[in-house]
Protein backbone atom coordinates (compact mmCIF):
# COMPACT_ATOMS: atom_id res chain seq x y z
CA UNK A 1 0.00 0.00 0.00
CA UNK A 2 3.21 2.63 1.00
CA UNK A 3 4.61 1.64 -2.60
CA UNK A 4 1.73 2.42 -4.48
CA UNK A 5 0.97 5.54 -2.71
CA UNK A 6 4.91 6.71 -3.88
CA UNK A 7 4.57 6.04 -7.21
CA UNK A 8 0.93 7.04 -7.52
CA UNK A 9 0.95 10.87 -5.44
CA UNK A 10 4.57 11.82 -7.15
CA UNK A 11 2.83 11.03 -10.32
CA UNK A 12 -0.31 13.21 -9.95
CA UNK A 13 2.08 15.71 -9.10
CA UNK A 14 4.05 15.78 -12.37
CA UNK A 15 0.72 15.40 -14.01
CA UNK A 16 -0.83 18.25 -12.51
CA UNK A 17 2.43 20.38 -12.86
CA UNK A 18 2.29 19.15 -16.79
CA UNK A 19 -1.77 20.10 -17.36
CA UNK A 20 -1.18 23.77 -15.36
CA UNK A 21 1.87 24.31 -18.52
CA UNK A 22 -0.54 22.71 -20.88
CA UNK A 23 -3.49 24.97 -19.94
CA UNK A 24 -1.49 28.25 -19.44
CA UNK A 25 1.23 28.46 -21.62
CA UNK A 26 0.76 25.63 -24.50
CA UNK A 27 -2.94 24.96 -25.42
CA UNK A 28 -3.88 27.77 -27.97
CA UNK A 29 -6.36 31.08 -26.86
CA UNK A 30 -9.62 30.83 -27.52
CA UNK A 31 -10.90 33.04 -30.66
CA UNK A 32 -13.90 34.87 -28.41
CA UNK A 33 -13.40 34.12 -25.20
CA UNK A 34 -9.94 34.90 -24.60
CA UNK A 35 -7.95 33.69 -21.62
CA UNK A 36 -10.64 33.14 -19.78
CA UNK A 37 -11.59 29.92 -21.61
CA UNK A 38 -8.50 28.23 -20.25
CA UNK A 39 -10.93 27.90 -16.99
CA UNK A 40 -12.97 25.37 -19.26
CA UNK A 41 -9.94 22.69 -18.43
CA UNK A 42 -10.00 22.85 -14.64
CA UNK A 43 -14.21 22.92 -14.94
CA UNK A 44 -14.85 20.21 -16.68
CA UNK A 45 -11.95 18.01 -15.00
CA UNK A 46 -13.04 18.66 -11.87
CA UNK A 47 -17.08 18.32 -13.06
CA UNK A 48 -16.32 15.02 -14.26
CA UNK A 49 -14.11 13.55 -11.44
CA UNK A 50 -16.87 15.11 -8.82
CA UNK A 51 -20.05 13.02 -10.71
CA UNK A 52 -17.73 9.99 -11.12
CA UNK A 53 -17.23 10.06 -7.59
CA UNK A 54 -21.35 10.60 -6.93
CA UNK A 55 -22.02 7.86 -9.24
CA UNK A 56 -19.41 5.76 -6.89
CA UNK A 57 -21.08 7.01 -3.71
CA UNK A 58 -24.50 5.49 -5.23
CA UNK A 59 -23.08 2.45 -6.01
CA UNK A 60 -21.39 2.06 -3.03
CA UNK A 61 -24.33 2.70 -0.61
CA UNK A 62 -26.63 0.29 -2.83
CA UNK A 63 -23.75 -2.56 -2.30
CA UNK A 64 -23.50 -1.90 1.40
CA UNK A 65 -27.64 -1.90 1.77
CA UNK A 66 -27.38 -5.32 -0.09
CA UNK A 67 -23.69 -6.87 1.44
CA UNK A 68 -23.47 -4.85 4.79
CA UNK A 69 -19.60 -4.95 4.03
CA UNK A 70 -17.87 -2.34 6.21
CA UNK A 71 -15.67 -1.58 3.10
CA UNK A 72 -18.47 -0.29 0.80
CA UNK A 73 -19.60 2.17 3.54
CA UNK A 74 -16.07 3.42 3.87
CA UNK A 75 -16.02 3.58 -0.06
CA UNK A 76 -19.42 5.61 -0.32
CA UNK A 77 -17.94 8.08 2.72
CA UNK A 78 -14.74 8.48 1.09
CA UNK A 79 -15.83 9.54 -2.24
CA UNK A 80 -18.75 11.44 -0.90
CA UNK A 81 -16.28 13.74 0.45
CA UNK A 82 -14.14 14.18 -2.57
CA UNK A 83 -16.85 14.49 -4.62
CA UNK A 84 -18.36 17.37 -2.74
CA UNK A 85 -14.53 19.08 -2.74
CA UNK A 86 -14.58 18.61 -6.70
CA UNK A 87 -18.40 19.99 -6.91
CA UNK A 88 -17.68 22.94 -5.16
CA UNK A 89 -14.90 23.26 -7.23
CA UNK A 90 -16.55 22.90 -10.53
CA UNK A 91 -19.75 25.26 -9.47
CA UNK A 92 -16.40 27.80 -8.31
CA UNK A 93 -14.92 28.01 -11.47
CA UNK A 94 -17.95 28.32 -12.87
CA UNK A 95 -18.74 31.42 -11.60
CA UNK A 96 -15.41 32.34 -12.16
CA UNK A 97 -15.93 31.88 -15.84
CA UNK A 98 -19.57 33.02 -16.11
CA UNK A 99 -18.76 36.88 -14.95
CA UNK A 100 -16.59 37.80 -18.11
CA UNK A 101 -18.28 35.70 -20.70
CA UNK A 102 -21.91 36.15 -19.55
CA UNK A 103 -21.18 39.06 -17.22
CA UNK A 104 -23.33 37.73 -14.50
CA UNK A 105 -21.64 35.20 -11.18
CA UNK A 106 -24.46 32.93 -11.40
CA UNK A 107 -27.90 31.95 -13.04
CA UNK A 108 -30.38 29.76 -12.00
CA UNK A 109 -29.86 27.78 -15.37
CA UNK A 110 -30.46 23.97 -15.31
CA UNK A 111 -27.33 22.69 -15.41
CA UNK A 112 -25.93 25.00 -12.56
CA UNK A 113 -29.20 24.57 -10.70
CA UNK A 114 -28.80 20.94 -10.65
CA UNK A 115 -25.27 20.93 -9.68
CA UNK A 116 -25.46 23.40 -6.75
CA UNK A 117 -28.87 21.08 -5.73
CA UNK A 118 -26.67 18.13 -6.01
CA UNK A 119 -23.85 19.77 -4.22
CA UNK A 120 -26.17 20.75 -1.22
CA UNK A 121 -27.49 16.82 -0.89
CA UNK A 122 -24.27 15.23 -0.17
CA UNK A 123 -23.35 18.11 2.14
CA UNK A 124 -26.63 16.83 3.81
CA UNK A 125 -25.29 13.40 3.31
CA UNK A 126 -22.06 14.10 5.18
CA UNK A 127 -23.79 16.01 7.55
CA UNK A 128 -26.16 12.90 8.33
CA UNK A 129 -22.95 10.78 8.63
CA UNK A 130 -21.43 13.11 11.10
CA UNK A 131 -24.13 13.29 13.47
CA UNK A 132 -25.57 10.12 13.58
CA UNK A 133 -24.85 7.69 16.21
CA UNK A 134 -22.31 5.11 15.53
CA UNK A 135 -23.65 1.87 14.69
CA UNK A 136 -26.38 2.94 12.72
CA UNK A 137 -24.72 5.86 10.31
CA UNK A 138 -23.89 3.19 7.66
CA UNK A 139 -27.55 2.19 7.31
CA UNK A 140 -28.88 5.94 7.61
CA UNK A 141 -26.45 7.74 5.02
CA UNK A 142 -26.26 4.32 2.33
CA UNK A 143 -30.54 5.14 2.47
CA UNK A 144 -30.22 8.65 1.96
CA UNK A 145 -27.50 8.43 -0.66
CA UNK A 146 -30.88 6.02 -2.49
CA UNK A 147 -33.02 9.49 -1.94
CA UNK A 148 -30.09 11.52 -3.43
CA UNK A 149 -29.11 9.96 -6.18
CA UNK A 150 -33.10 9.42 -7.29
CA UNK A 151 -34.03 13.39 -6.78
CA UNK A 152 -31.08 14.34 -9.10
CA UNK A 153 -32.96 13.72 -12.40
CA UNK A 154 -36.37 15.19 -11.20
CA UNK A 155 -34.11 18.11 -10.26
CA UNK A 156 -32.73 18.45 -13.41
CA UNK A 157 -36.10 18.02 -15.16
CA UNK A 158 -37.97 20.27 -13.54
CA UNK A 159 -35.35 23.52 -13.64
CA UNK A 160 -35.11 22.50 -17.84
CA UNK A 161 -38.41 23.58 -17.53
CA UNK A 162 -37.39 27.11 -16.33
CA UNK A 163 -34.76 27.91 -18.87
CA UNK A 164 -31.12 26.72 -19.87
CA UNK A 165 -28.31 29.58 -20.37
CA UNK A 166 -25.20 27.39 -19.58
CA UNK A 167 -23.66 25.97 -23.08
CA UNK A 168 -24.96 22.89 -24.70
CA UNK A 169 -22.48 20.03 -24.20
CA UNK A 170 -19.52 21.03 -26.78
CA UNK A 171 -19.05 17.29 -27.64
CA UNK A 172 -21.28 15.05 -29.05
CA UNK A 173 -23.88 18.09 -28.68
CA UNK A 174 -24.76 18.32 -32.15
CA UNK A 175 -23.55 19.02 -35.47
CA UNK A 176 -22.19 22.53 -34.80
CA UNK A 177 -20.15 21.45 -31.09
CA UNK A 178 -16.76 20.22 -31.09
CA UNK A 179 -13.89 21.43 -29.76
CA UNK A 180 -10.44 22.45 -31.81
CA UNK A 181 -8.09 19.38 -31.28
CA UNK A 182 -5.35 21.08 -29.79
CA UNK A 183 -7.97 22.53 -27.51
CA UNK A 184 -9.30 18.58 -26.72
CA UNK A 185 -6.49 16.92 -26.53
CA UNK A 186 -5.46 19.38 -23.45
CA UNK A 187 -8.96 18.71 -22.00
CA UNK A 188 -8.34 14.85 -22.13
CA UNK A 189 -4.68 15.20 -20.08
CA UNK A 190 -6.61 17.45 -17.50
CA UNK A 191 -9.29 15.15 -17.52
CA UNK A 192 -6.74 11.68 -17.29
CA UNK A 193 -4.83 13.85 -14.45
CA UNK A 194 -7.74 14.92 -12.46
CA UNK A 195 -9.18 11.46 -12.77
CA UNK A 196 -5.75 10.39 -10.80
CA UNK A 197 -5.80 12.90 -8.64
CA UNK A 198 -9.53 11.75 -7.50
CA UNK A 199 -9.00 8.25 -7.17
CA UNK A 200 -6.00 9.70 -5.05
CA UNK A 201 -8.14 11.21 -3.10
CA UNK A 202 -10.78 8.86 -2.62
CA UNK A 203 -8.31 5.88 -1.60
CA UNK A 204 -6.43 7.89 0.88
CA UNK A 205 -9.96 8.93 2.17
CA UNK A 206 -11.12 5.18 2.26
CA UNK A 207 -7.92 4.32 4.01
CA UNK A 208 -8.56 6.90 6.97
CA UNK A 209 -12.16 5.77 7.26
CA UNK A 210 -11.13 2.13 7.05
CA UNK A 211 -8.78 3.40 10.14
CA UNK A 212 -11.62 5.07 11.77
CA UNK A 213 -13.63 1.92 11.82
CA UNK A 214 -11.25 -0.17 13.30
CA UNK A 215 -10.79 2.22 16.18
CA UNK A 216 -14.42 2.18 16.79
CA UNK A 217 -14.53 -1.68 16.40
CA UNK A 218 -11.40 -1.55 19.02
CA UNK A 219 -13.08 0.95 21.03
CA UNK A 220 -16.04 -1.33 21.60
CA UNK A 221 -14.29 -4.54 22.36
CA UNK A 222 -12.30 -2.47 24.90
CA UNK A 223 -16.09 -1.96 26.39
CA UNK A 224 -17.17 -4.80 26.50
CA UNK A 225 -14.24 -6.01 28.26
CA UNK A 226 -14.65 -3.23 30.84
CA UNK A 227 -18.47 -3.96 31.27
CA UNK A 228 -17.32 -7.80 31.74
CA UNK B 1 -53.00 -8.85 10.33
CA UNK B 2 -52.57 -7.75 7.25
CA UNK B 3 -51.04 -4.34 6.22
CA UNK B 4 -54.31 -2.41 5.71
CA UNK B 5 -55.35 -3.26 8.97
CA UNK B 6 -52.15 -2.54 11.03
CA UNK B 7 -52.30 1.10 8.36
CA UNK B 8 -55.56 2.00 9.68
CA UNK B 9 -55.18 0.57 13.34
CA UNK B 10 -51.79 2.88 13.77
CA UNK B 11 -53.15 5.91 12.26
CA UNK B 12 -56.39 5.79 14.19
CA UNK B 13 -54.16 5.46 17.23
CA UNK B 14 -52.21 9.35 16.04
CA UNK B 15 -55.60 10.47 15.38
CA UNK B 16 -56.52 9.87 18.83
CA UNK B 17 -53.87 11.04 20.45
CA UNK B 18 -53.28 14.24 18.80
CA UNK B 19 -57.18 14.77 18.64
CA UNK B 20 -56.41 14.36 22.95
CA UNK B 21 -53.89 16.42 23.07
CA UNK B 22 -53.77 18.43 19.64
CA UNK B 23 -49.69 19.32 20.35
CA UNK B 24 -48.61 18.38 16.49
CA UNK B 25 -51.46 20.41 15.25
CA UNK B 26 -51.47 23.51 17.58
CA UNK B 27 -47.75 24.11 17.74
CA UNK B 28 -48.03 23.94 13.50
CA UNK B 29 -50.95 26.45 13.20
CA UNK B 30 -49.31 28.87 15.73
CA UNK B 31 -45.71 28.25 14.04
CA UNK B 32 -47.70 29.09 10.42
CA UNK B 33 -49.33 32.15 11.57
CA UNK B 34 -46.34 33.70 12.92
CA UNK B 35 -44.39 33.10 9.57
CA UNK B 36 -47.66 34.88 7.73
CA UNK B 37 -46.84 37.62 10.03
CA UNK B 38 -43.18 38.10 9.84
CA UNK B 39 -43.58 37.91 6.02
CA UNK B 40 -46.38 40.42 5.64
CA UNK B 41 -44.13 43.25 7.83
CA UNK B 42 -40.66 42.14 5.61
CA UNK B 43 -42.11 41.97 2.35
CA UNK B 44 -45.49 44.80 2.61
CA UNK B 45 -46.68 43.71 -0.90
CA UNK B 46 -49.69 45.28 -2.40
CA UNK B 47 -52.34 43.36 -3.94
CA UNK B 48 -50.67 43.02 -7.23
CA UNK B 49 -47.68 42.43 -5.96
CA UNK B 50 -48.71 39.32 -3.42
CA UNK B 51 -50.04 37.82 -6.47
CA UNK B 52 -46.56 36.88 -7.45
CA UNK B 53 -44.88 36.01 -4.38
CA UNK B 54 -47.69 34.62 -2.53
CA UNK B 55 -47.35 30.86 -3.97
CA UNK B 56 -43.55 31.04 -2.83
CA UNK B 57 -44.37 32.55 0.65
CA UNK B 58 -47.27 30.21 1.45
CA UNK B 59 -45.57 26.95 1.03
CA UNK B 60 -42.17 28.37 2.34
CA UNK B 61 -44.87 28.71 5.37
CA UNK B 62 -45.95 25.18 5.22
CA UNK B 63 -43.00 23.55 4.86
CA UNK B 64 -41.66 25.19 7.94
CA UNK B 65 -44.72 24.61 9.79
CA UNK B 66 -44.63 20.66 8.68
CA UNK B 67 -41.06 20.40 9.69
CA UNK B 68 -42.70 21.11 13.40
CA UNK B 69 -45.27 18.42 13.24
CA UNK B 70 -42.63 15.93 11.13
CA UNK B 71 -40.43 15.88 14.09
CA UNK B 72 -42.50 15.00 16.59
CA UNK B 73 -43.64 11.67 14.46
CA UNK B 74 -41.35 9.24 16.01
CA UNK B 75 -40.45 10.93 19.13
CA UNK B 76 -43.35 9.49 21.16
CA UNK B 77 -42.98 5.89 19.72
CA UNK B 78 -39.06 6.05 21.12
CA UNK B 79 -40.82 6.61 24.82
CA UNK B 80 -41.40 2.72 26.07
CA UNK B 81 -39.37 1.31 23.34
CA UNK B 82 -42.44 1.39 21.42
CA UNK B 83 -40.48 1.13 18.14
CA UNK B 84 -38.21 -1.68 19.57
CA UNK B 85 -41.29 -3.41 20.20
CA UNK B 86 -42.55 -2.84 16.66
CA UNK B 87 -39.25 -4.09 15.41
CA UNK B 88 -39.32 -7.53 17.20
CA UNK B 89 -43.41 -7.82 16.49
CA UNK B 90 -44.61 -9.89 13.20
CA UNK B 91 -46.20 -6.57 11.91
CA UNK B 92 -44.60 -5.48 8.39
CA UNK B 93 -42.78 -1.70 8.82
CA UNK B 94 -44.79 -0.73 5.55
CA UNK B 95 -47.61 -0.51 7.74
CA UNK B 96 -46.37 1.52 10.23
CA UNK B 97 -44.49 4.26 8.22
CA UNK B 98 -47.77 4.06 5.65
CA UNK B 99 -49.79 5.14 9.04
CA UNK B 100 -47.60 8.09 9.97
CA UNK B 101 -47.40 9.30 6.01
CA UNK B 102 -50.79 9.43 6.27
CA UNK B 103 -51.37 11.03 9.67
CA UNK B 104 -48.39 13.71 8.82
CA UNK B 105 -50.35 14.27 5.59
CA UNK B 106 -53.64 15.03 7.11
CA UNK B 107 -52.43 17.26 9.77
CA UNK B 108 -50.28 19.05 7.25
CA UNK B 109 -53.68 19.27 4.98
CA UNK B 110 -55.86 20.70 7.94
CA UNK B 111 -53.13 23.52 8.68
CA UNK B 112 -53.37 24.34 4.79
CA UNK B 113 -56.93 24.70 4.95
CA UNK B 114 -56.96 26.60 8.29
CA UNK B 115 -54.29 28.64 7.27
CA UNK B 116 -55.14 29.39 3.65
CA UNK B 117 -58.01 31.69 4.25
CA UNK B 118 -55.82 33.80 6.10
CA UNK B 119 -53.56 34.28 3.81
CA UNK B 120 -56.03 35.22 1.46
CA UNK B 121 -56.82 38.02 4.39
CA UNK B 122 -53.38 39.28 4.70
CA UNK B 123 -52.19 38.99 1.55
CA UNK B 124 -55.43 40.12 -0.61
CA UNK B 125 -55.16 37.21 -2.83
CA UNK B 126 -57.95 36.87 -5.96
CA UNK B 127 -56.91 33.95 -8.19
CA UNK B 128 -56.92 34.71 -11.88
CA UNK B 129 -56.61 31.06 -12.91
CA UNK B 130 -58.76 28.38 -11.81
CA UNK B 131 -58.53 27.32 -8.14
CA UNK B 132 -59.77 24.36 -8.14
CA UNK B 133 -56.00 22.84 -9.69
CA UNK B 134 -54.97 24.54 -6.28
CA UNK B 135 -56.64 21.57 -4.86
CA UNK B 136 -54.65 18.96 -7.03
CA UNK B 137 -51.33 20.76 -6.21
CA UNK B 138 -51.55 21.33 -2.63
CA UNK B 139 -52.62 17.40 -2.39
CA UNK B 140 -49.43 16.33 -4.59
CA UNK B 141 -47.24 19.03 -3.16
CA UNK B 142 -47.98 18.06 0.43
CA UNK B 143 -47.71 13.91 -0.31
CA UNK B 144 -44.51 14.94 -1.45
CA UNK B 145 -43.37 16.82 1.32
CA UNK B 146 -44.19 14.82 4.16
CA UNK B 147 -44.01 11.23 2.51
CA UNK B 148 -40.07 12.22 3.08
CA UNK B 149 -40.26 13.94 6.07
CA UNK B 150 -41.85 10.92 7.92
CA UNK B 151 -38.77 8.85 6.43
CA UNK B 152 -36.18 11.64 7.29
CA UNK B 153 -37.45 12.01 10.85
CA UNK B 154 -36.68 8.22 11.08
CA UNK B 155 -33.61 8.97 10.01
CA UNK B 156 -32.98 12.08 12.35
CA UNK B 157 -34.51 10.41 15.37
CA UNK B 158 -31.32 8.41 15.27
CA UNK B 159 -28.78 11.00 15.55
CA UNK B 160 -27.78 13.85 17.64
CA UNK B 161 -29.54 16.84 17.67
CA UNK B 162 -32.65 15.27 16.02
CA UNK B 163 -34.35 18.58 15.62
CA UNK B 164 -32.23 20.16 13.61
CA UNK B 165 -31.03 17.40 11.14
CA UNK B 166 -34.75 17.10 10.13
CA UNK B 167 -34.83 20.24 7.90
CA UNK B 168 -30.88 19.80 6.75
CA UNK B 169 -31.54 16.53 5.30
CA UNK B 170 -35.23 17.01 4.30
CA UNK B 171 -34.77 20.68 2.17
CA UNK B 172 -32.07 19.64 -0.53
CA UNK B 173 -34.77 16.80 -1.73
CA UNK B 174 -37.39 18.78 -1.43
CA UNK B 175 -36.13 21.36 -3.56
CA UNK B 176 -37.87 20.39 -6.81
CA UNK B 177 -41.55 19.44 -5.33
CA UNK B 178 -41.41 22.80 -3.25
CA UNK B 179 -40.31 24.54 -7.05
CA UNK B 180 -43.06 22.33 -8.65
CA UNK B 181 -45.54 23.49 -5.49
CA UNK B 182 -44.36 27.05 -5.73
CA UNK B 183 -44.38 27.67 -10.01
CA UNK B 184 -47.55 25.85 -9.87
CA UNK B 185 -49.32 27.95 -7.20
CA UNK B 186 -47.47 30.93 -8.75
CA UNK B 187 -49.09 30.57 -12.65
CA UNK B 188 -52.29 29.60 -11.30
CA UNK B 189 -52.81 32.83 -9.28
CA UNK B 190 -51.24 35.20 -12.16
CA UNK B 191 -52.65 33.43 -14.47
CA UNK B 192 -50.03 33.72 -16.78
CA UNK B 193 -49.09 29.57 -17.46
CA UNK B 194 -50.48 26.35 -16.85
CA UNK B 195 -49.95 24.27 -13.83
CA UNK B 196 -49.60 21.16 -15.98
CA UNK B 197 -45.95 20.36 -16.78
CA UNK B 198 -45.77 20.80 -12.25
CA UNK B 199 -48.42 18.74 -11.57
CA UNK B 200 -47.36 15.70 -13.60
CA UNK B 201 -43.27 16.91 -12.18
CA UNK B 202 -45.37 16.30 -8.69
CA UNK B 203 -46.86 13.37 -9.52
CA UNK B 204 -43.58 11.29 -10.67
CA UNK B 205 -41.81 12.77 -7.86
CA UNK B 206 -44.65 11.40 -5.53
CA UNK B 207 -44.85 7.81 -6.89
CA UNK B 208 -40.72 7.81 -6.88
CA UNK B 209 -40.54 8.59 -3.59
CA UNK B 210 -42.89 6.87 -1.88
CA UNK B 211 -41.65 3.60 -4.08
CA UNK B 212 -37.78 4.52 -2.72
CA UNK B 213 -39.70 5.63 1.25
CA UNK B 214 -41.23 1.46 1.08
CA UNK B 215 -38.49 -0.17 -0.41
CA UNK B 216 -35.92 0.90 2.67
CA UNK B 217 -37.89 1.91 5.63
CA UNK B 218 -37.75 -1.72 6.66
CA UNK B 219 -33.67 -1.46 6.52
CA UNK B 220 -33.93 1.81 8.25
CA UNK B 221 -36.53 0.40 11.14
CA UNK B 222 -33.72 -2.28 11.88
CA UNK B 223 -30.90 -0.35 11.78
CA UNK B 224 -28.65 -1.53 14.92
Amino acid sequence: MKKLALISIPLVLILLGLTSYLNLAVAPTEATMGDVQRIFYYHVASGWVGMFCFFVNFVASIWYLWKRSPQSDALAAASAEVGVVFCAMLLLLGTLWARPVWGIWWTWDARLTTTLVLWLIYVSYLILRRFSTSGQTQVLAAAFAVFGFADVPIVYMSIRWFRTQHPSPVIGGGPDSGLAPAIMQTLLINVAAFTLLGLVYIWLSYKLQREEQALEAAHAQAALRGAA
Amino acid sequence: MTTLTLTRATLMKDLRMEWRSKDAINSMLFFALLVVVIFSFAFNPTAEESRHIAGGLIWVAFLFAAVVALNQTWARELRNQVLDAYRVSPAPPNALFLAKAIGNFLFVVILEALMTPLFVIFYELRSVGPLWQLVTIALLGTWALVVNGTFFAALSIRTRSREIMLPLILFPISIPALLGMVDATTSILTGDASPDFWIKMLAVYDIVFTSVCLLLFETVLNAE
